[in-house]
């Protein structure tokens, strides 16, 4: 017992591994290192979940995003349903009116027809309930082994709501930060209905849209702040992204998060937390100080948002940070996800 | 929760943190072994509700941390097989090689599983009957009888495109040598409580009277940790030099039979590397020649090319207490969660990883 080392290892990143999708820091560096500087411009910049802009004389929002979830059936939902639910909250934190949206398929070849007809009867139904029509589209078949049964990408536009401005750099020392329901169901309800996950539960996803719920809100609170949902990466990977934004530090308070016991449970066993587990039906809303009860009891007029609660505050600015106040009176940082909790997550 | 938010969001936590400080009258230096601890007195920041007296060392419970890169490199190798599947545990997939970490060998082709249990990877290879599964066992005497159990079970199926790659230790022989080590610092020791539930703790008595150490077989949840330290603090003061089960819920003095059981069956004794501390001697488990066809060294013959570069990592001199990732020139910096050096920025049990993730 007299070495004390360990070797170096050479750093193998020339290639893209799976965390680099994963929502956490690989992803943001992937984005600033290619993407920005090949595509720069100043409506990219603004680093939101969707852009917006002015178009005679509204002002537009539009976004998109790809789902290749696995499985594609879940407890609660399927990758149908997601990818339209996925786009119209997008939209919806951008504080735009989701109109229409667009949907392009990659099938492997070989894919059941009936299982096409379910996933698109799914879709039908998120986006008759969302008030979102799906306007044009595209479809590709390739080789069977080229991708897994189907992949869907959906973009989308709305009209911004008059006299709002959701952007993360209005993030105030003193805001409020608040949940809309409970975090990390989406994440652990594909999870433990994966292959080769001997786990049973029932758990299921939280995918919703969640357009209504925040168009009330915003029209009885127009000063709300920030609008995000908080989906890979979780609540704690999102709330990075804001204090970074805004340049502010941000403090949960642990025994406030709702987590339920059965997700409590499964996160406990399986070694993962909460604060990282993505969700699909939840959003995180800052308001200031003074809007913090109304706002929460708004979201709880609503199914979608029922248990709607206070987590934390925005205690300072001039320092990027999330920090935690723990169960045991203890501060700790909160810190972005690193790498992928689970792959193939939305 | 039951049986754990008793142990977390408790009314007496306060109490005991202030009866610790009242009970600390010098310095001392306590090491709690298991990696689980260390994260949990991290995640909760137990170390800013302690008098500044007390000194936790972070000792090398942690299996991911301690798996030689040797037993890397060969998952790695195997992995690029054809026809080789690779399952292992998440936490092994980034842990670094000396080339490639299995995730990066993934990117190139080569076919990875993340599974949970040993008992999917058998699953895959009788889905598999074509390819060649290798599970990399790693693990303490916690994990070791569910590895016997599948190499069992491996045996009673008729599974020959089964094996496992194992990288076993046993905790009783790297603390006689922490303790016997001519630089140890360590006053006391909080045992690991999950590992005494398969072991019991009858072989501590002999090593906490020997080094003059006492020790307190400890859990993970904050109660439990501070309990465990109030504990090693009144041992210390006695100068009672014995072991406390201070995790009764869980552990009895004679541990779990029928998992030693498998154990014994499977499994005998071997010296083990231990990444960062060397060769200790009587420290691992190697399976048995009498299951000798589920065991991937035997199996299959490799081409051991091992690299050696330069020592950067300083892990083994933070197992043993004599420093600290923040005395680390690569900490935060040459060394990430994204980029590990080491592998005890790897694991969310590894020391190097609890400190980036909840205190950088």
């Amino acid at each position: 017992m007299n070495t004390i080392t360990c070797p170096i290892p050479k750093i193998e990143n020339e290639r893209i591994l799976l965390a680099h999708g994963g929502g956490g820091r690989m992803t943001g560096k992937l984005i600033h290192d290619i993407f920005y500087p090949a595509f720069s411009n100043p409506l990219l910049e603004q680093q939101h979940d969707g852009a917006v802009f002015n178009a005679g004389n509204s002002r537009l929002a539009y976004t998109t995003d790809s789902f290749v979830v696995d499985p594609i059936f879940f407890p609660g939902g399927d990758i149908g349903d997601l990818a339209i639910n996925g786009t119209v909250n997008d939209l919806a934190c951008c504080g735009a009116v989701p109109l229409y949206l667009t949907a392009a398929f990659i099938i492997e070849e070989g894919f059941a027809i009936s299982d096409l007809k379910k996933i698109v009867s799914s879709m039908k139904r998120a986006a008759d309930k969302a008030g979102v029509s799906i306007v044009t589209g595209d479809t590709k078949v390739v080789d069977r082994g080229k991708c897994d049964r189907i992949f869907i990408n959906t973009s989308g536009v709305g009209i911004v709501l008059e006299g709002i401005n959701i952007n993360p750099t209005r993030t105030k020392a003193g805001d409020a930060v608040i949940i809309s329901g409970r975090i990390a169901e989406h994440g652990i309800s594909i999870l433990t209905c994966r292959e080769g996950l001997s786990f049973e539960s029932s758990i299921k996803s939280d995918t919703a849209s969640l357009n209504n719920m925040l168009r009330n809100l915003l029209e009885e609170v127009p000063s709300v702040h920030v609008l995000r949902d908080p989906t890979r990466g979780g609540v704690a990977s999102t709330l990075n992204e804001i204090a970074e934004s805004a340049n502010v530090t941000i403090e949960l308070d642990e025994a406030s998060l709702p987590v339920s016991p059965q997700v409590e449970a499964a996160c406990e066993l399986l070694g993962f937390d909460p604060l990282y587990v993505a969700n699909e039906g939840g959003v995180l809303v800052i308001v200031p100080e003074e809007y913090a009860q109304k706002t929460t009891e708004l979201l709880r007029n609503h199914p979608e948002g029922r248990n709607a609660c206070r987590i934390g505050s925005v205690v300072s600015e001039g320092k990027a940070q999330v920090r935690l106040r723990t169960i045991v009176q203890s501060s700790r940082i909160v810190d972005m996800i690193s790498g992928e909790q689970l792959p193939r997550i939305c | 929760m039951k049986y754990i938010d008793e142990y977390r969001n408790s009314p007496h936590f306060i109490s005991l943190a202030e009866a610790i400080k009242r009970k600390c009258s010098r310095p001392c230096a306590i090491m709690e072994i298991c990696g689980g601890q260390t994260h949990s007195i991290a995640k909760y920041q137990l170390e800013s509700l302690l008098p500044e007296s007390i000194e936790l060392i972070h000792g090398p419970g942690c299996p991911v941390c301690v798996t030689p890169i040797e037993k890397i490199d060969l998952a790695v190798e195997l992995s690029l097989r054809p026809n080789f599947i690779v399952a292992s545990f998440g936490d092994m997939m980034r842990v670094p090689g000396s080339e490639l970490s299995l995730l990066s060998a993934k990117a190139r082709g080569a076919d990875i599983s993340i599974v949970y249990s040993p008992l999917d990877a058998l699953a895959l290879a009788q889905k598999h009957p074509d390819k060649e599964i290798v599970f990399l066992a790693i693990g303490f005497e916690t994990t070791a009888p569910l590895h016997a159990l599948v190499i069992k079970e491996a045996q009673r199926r008729g599974v020959r495109n089964f094996s496992l790659l194992t990288s076993l230790f046993t905790v009783p022989a790297a603390l006689s040598s922490l303790l016997g080590d001519k630089d140890n610092r360590v006053n006391a020791l909080l045992a690991a409580g999950h590992v005494c539930a398969v072991t019991g703790y009858g072989q501590y008595f002999r090593i906490a009277r020997h080094f003059k150490t006492p020790i307190v077989v400890t859990g993970f949840e904050p109660m439990d940790i501070l309990y465990g330290i109030y504990h090693a603090l009144c041992l210390l003061e006695e100068k009672n030099y014995t072991v406390v089960n201070g995790y009764k819920r869980i552990v009895s003095a004679e541990g779990n039979t029928k998992a030693q059981e498998a154990i014994n069956e499977v499994f005998e004794f071997c010296d083990n590397e231990w990444r960062g501390l060397g060769y200790i001697d009587q420290s691992g488990l190697k399976i048995r020649d009498s299951y000798q066809q589920f065991d991937a060294l035997y199996r299959f013959k490799t081409e051991r090319n091992i690299r050696k570069a330069a020592p950067v990592c300083i892990s083994g001199a933070i197992m043993k207490g004599l420093s600290h990732p923040y005395r680390c020139d690569q900490f935060g910096k040459g060394c990430v969660p994204e980029h590990p050096l080491g592998a005890p920025m790897v694991s969310s049990e590894g020391v190097c990883a609890a400190y980036y993730r909840y205190m950088k």
